[in-house]
């Protein structure tokens, strides 16, 4: 078999341990700050080394959508043994829904021509759960979501899809886009020799023109989608605090009868 | 040069905390309860994130990195809630293989450094006997010379690791020179016969970490597991002791730090007299000062840290550090313990296991004394 390319979506976050502002115009997150690597995404990044030989040639390439030229986060993903990444960071990308963001990374994912391409099933922060299977589509590539586990079956991925119930058996051609979901595997830690090493790794830059892309498709005036307000999440109620007298089982059952859950 | 700065020491930063958060914080009250840690389920996941041999040859292993490496690991070895295993885990890094990797042959190394690097063969540094700890001079386990081997008899005390090891870096008289001519150190396999446990010793603290006491008896032992220099013993142990030294110290700086912003978040949610804790000027100043002896502490470290860097002697550096860091940590330790009040005295509580476990500081891996007497003749305040 010919050498494999797995492509990685990754995202670039700003760090959910520090808290996060909002610009009070656009509503949208300030993103200027130090990005790292979705936690979300360590995931794919895992089950992509599994999956890739390198001793076959494999090879697993990085691609992501960031605003100044971040790489911290593609650096811890290239620290636990992707091979390469490519950057798409543009100024005129300000602003740019994630309709906008598919067409940037289906673009730049083109270029790597992959046999299978993986991403989170939604990101940490954005959390809209939509721009895998945008990509897909604008790829022409079939889809398969919410992966557990994917293995490699001559020219076709055979996926484990969770579901409410337990998990389907799908099997999908190749090229694919699948997303996978957090917590199925158990992401690497980057080890020294791994970090030193992703110091030298090439990270390619790309702009929206580099792309072929029309500046008017990106940006805020691209995007279809626009964030006219936000408010304040109500913040929760203290609960109920039941005093176990002997009959806490029966208070619980009846608790989760009142709210149908049984 | 500032040590430590770049992005790949915080990236090795993240990793050690992400690992110790996984592999160990979760284990810890179990490991504590048995007085002992799995350290052959542990040490291959540390291996395979570099940390056994930061700074080791590529050739076994190793990572070649620079010093702030393993002031970022000793840091970060110092946040982890009990001194047991982190304790362990610097004897496998900084106390049993510094040596062997400074003078060992390349056979020796390919053999027994290169898998304590991986994580796979768990090592101790078996020095301390009855008779002898710190007048290291005074030890009485005997090598002796038959034909290609060395016949080994005696005993040693407080062996960290000391159950569990596969190979000691053990100490032993092999000449009639006494004082500090005549020793020798030797790599022993524990799987040898004549190696026994002979007692598994029971602690004030550092529970997680099993000590041993283990005898020799006729243990025969190839010559070419000498590390160094025959005779050298002594003074290769003396550049290992710098090792173990600096890597102490760093570990402070972790420890106190956490230990310091711990108690700062407890004192400001509980209250007494109508107000938090910290609203008290008395416990507001006791925690500030020893916050900025802490700061002392801390730069004194890096700059410890810096020099061990540049390749300079920094026997008085790693001194001091050990002296004044082992003193105010315990003194931290008592004093956030006191702040906690009763819940401070409780078992279940960390102040209790960082008070017993910080005890060990200024005993172990040369006892305050032992730093002072140092000091004294470096800067001219001794005769003998
Ligand atoms: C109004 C608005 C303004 C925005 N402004 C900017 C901006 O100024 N600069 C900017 O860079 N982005 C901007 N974005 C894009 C945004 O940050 C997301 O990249 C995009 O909307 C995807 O949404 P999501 O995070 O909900 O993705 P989800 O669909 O939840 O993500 C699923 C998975 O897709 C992959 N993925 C998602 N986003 C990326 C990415 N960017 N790179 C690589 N892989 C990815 C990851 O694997 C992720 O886990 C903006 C979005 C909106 C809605
Ligand atoms: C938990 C634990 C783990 C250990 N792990 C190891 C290990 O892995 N390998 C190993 O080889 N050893 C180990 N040790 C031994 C440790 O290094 C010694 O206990 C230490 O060096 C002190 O030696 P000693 O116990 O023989 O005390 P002694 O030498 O008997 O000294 C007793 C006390 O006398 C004082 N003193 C000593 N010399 C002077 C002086 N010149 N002037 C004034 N006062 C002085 C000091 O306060 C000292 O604490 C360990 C010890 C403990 C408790």
């Amino acid at each position: 078999m010919q050498a494999m390319n797995v492509v990685v979506c990754v995202k670039q976050i700003p760090d959910p341990a520090a808290p996060a502002s909002l610009d009070e115009s656009t509503h949208t997150l300030d993103r200027t700050g130090k990005l790292i690597l979705d936690d979300s995404d360590s995931y794919g990044v895992e089950m992509a080394l599994q999956l890739a030989d390198t001793e076959a040639g494999d090879e697993v390439v990085l691609v992501s959508m960031a605003p100044n030229g971040e790489v911290s986060g593609l650096r811890t993903a290239l620290a636990m043994g992707a091979a390469k990444a490519l950057l798409v960071s543009d100024p005129v990308l300000a602003g740019t829904d994630a309709l906008g963001t598919a067409k940037v990374l289906a673009a730049a994912i083109r270029r790597v021509e992959p046999d299978l391409v993986i991403a989170a099933t939604e990101s940490t922060d954005g959390y809209t759960g939509t721009l895998p299977v945008q990509v897909a589509e604008i790829l022409g590539l079939p889809s398969v979501t919410f992966a557990k586990s994917i293995s490699i079956d001559g020219s076709n991925v055979k996926v484990e899809r969770q579901t409410e119930a337990g998990y389907d058996e799908v099997e999908s051609p190749m090229p694919v886009v699948v997303t996978v979901t957090a917590g199925v595997v158990e992401p690497r830690y980057p080890s020294f020799k791994g970090i030193m090493a992703a110091k030298s790794k090439p990270v390619e830059t790309l702009t929206v023109a580099d792309l072929g892309l029309d500046a008017s498709e990106v940006g805020v005036s691209g995007s279809r989608q626009e964030i006219v307000d936000v408010s304040e999440a109500e913040s929760r109620s203290g609960g109920e605090i039941v005093v176990d007298e002997g009959d806490g089982a029966d208070r619980i059952v009846a608790f989760l009868e009142q709210i149908k859950v049984i | 040069m500032v040590i430590a700065s770049t992005d790949e020491h915080e990236m090795f930063r993240k990793t050690l905390r992400d690992l110790f958060a996984r592999e160990i914080v979760p284990y810890i009250d179990d490991w504590e309860r048995d007085r002992t840690f799995p350290a052959h389920e542990l040490f291959p996941k540390l291996g395979a994130a570099g940390l056994l041999g930061l700074e080791y040859e590529k050739d076994y292993g190793g990572g070649e990195a620079d010093h702030g490496f393993t002031l970022v690991a000793g840091e970060e070895m110092g946040r982890i809630d009990c001194g047991g295993v982190p304790m362990a885990i610097a004897v496998q890094m900084a106390m049993a293989t510094p040596a062997l990797a400074k003078f060992g042959s390349p056979e020796l190394k390919e053999e027994y450094l290169a898998p304590a690097i991986r994580g796979e063969m768990v090592t101790s540094i078996a020095v301390t006997e009855p008779d002898a700890g710190s007048d290291v001079a005074g030890i009485r386990t005997r090598a002796v010379r038959e034909g290609g081997d060395w016949i080994i008899n005696g005993s040693k005390l407080y062996i960290t690791n000391g159950t569990q090891a596969d190979w000691l870096c053990l100490l032993a008289r092999t000449s009639d020179e006494g004082g500090y001519r005549g020793m020798s150190m030797i790599v022993v396999p524990t799987a040898l016969k004549g190696v026994e446990v002979s007692r598994k010793l029971d602690k004030l603290g550092m529970w997680s970490s099993d000590t041993a006491e283990l005898s020799f008896s006729d243990v025969r032992v190839p010559v070419k597991n000498t590390i160094g220099e025959p005779d050298r013993g002594f003074q290769q142990q003396m550049v290992q002791f710098q090792a173990e030294r600096l890597i102490t110290v760093y570990r402070y700086i972790g420890s106190i730090d956490r230990a310091l912003s711990r108690t700062r978040e407890y004192l400001l949610e509980r209250h007494a007299f109508g107000k938090p804790l910290l609203a008290n000027q008395h416990i507001q100043f006791t925690l500030a000062e020893l916050s900025a002896r802490y700061d002392m502490l801390k730069h004194y470290a890096y700059t410890t840290a810096e020099a061990a860097a540049r390749g300079e002697d920094v026997t008085r550096f790693a001194t001091i550090g050990k002296l004044i860091g082992a003193r105010l940590q315990r003194e931290v330790a008592d004093t956030c313990l006191q702040f906690y009040g009763g819940l401070g005295y409780m078992a279940e509580n960390w102040t209790s296991r960082f008070y017993r476990d910080s005890r060990l500081d200024s005993i172990g891996a040369g006892a305050d004394e032992v730093m002072l007497r140092i000091l004294a003749r470096m800067d001219g305040f001794s005769v003998s």
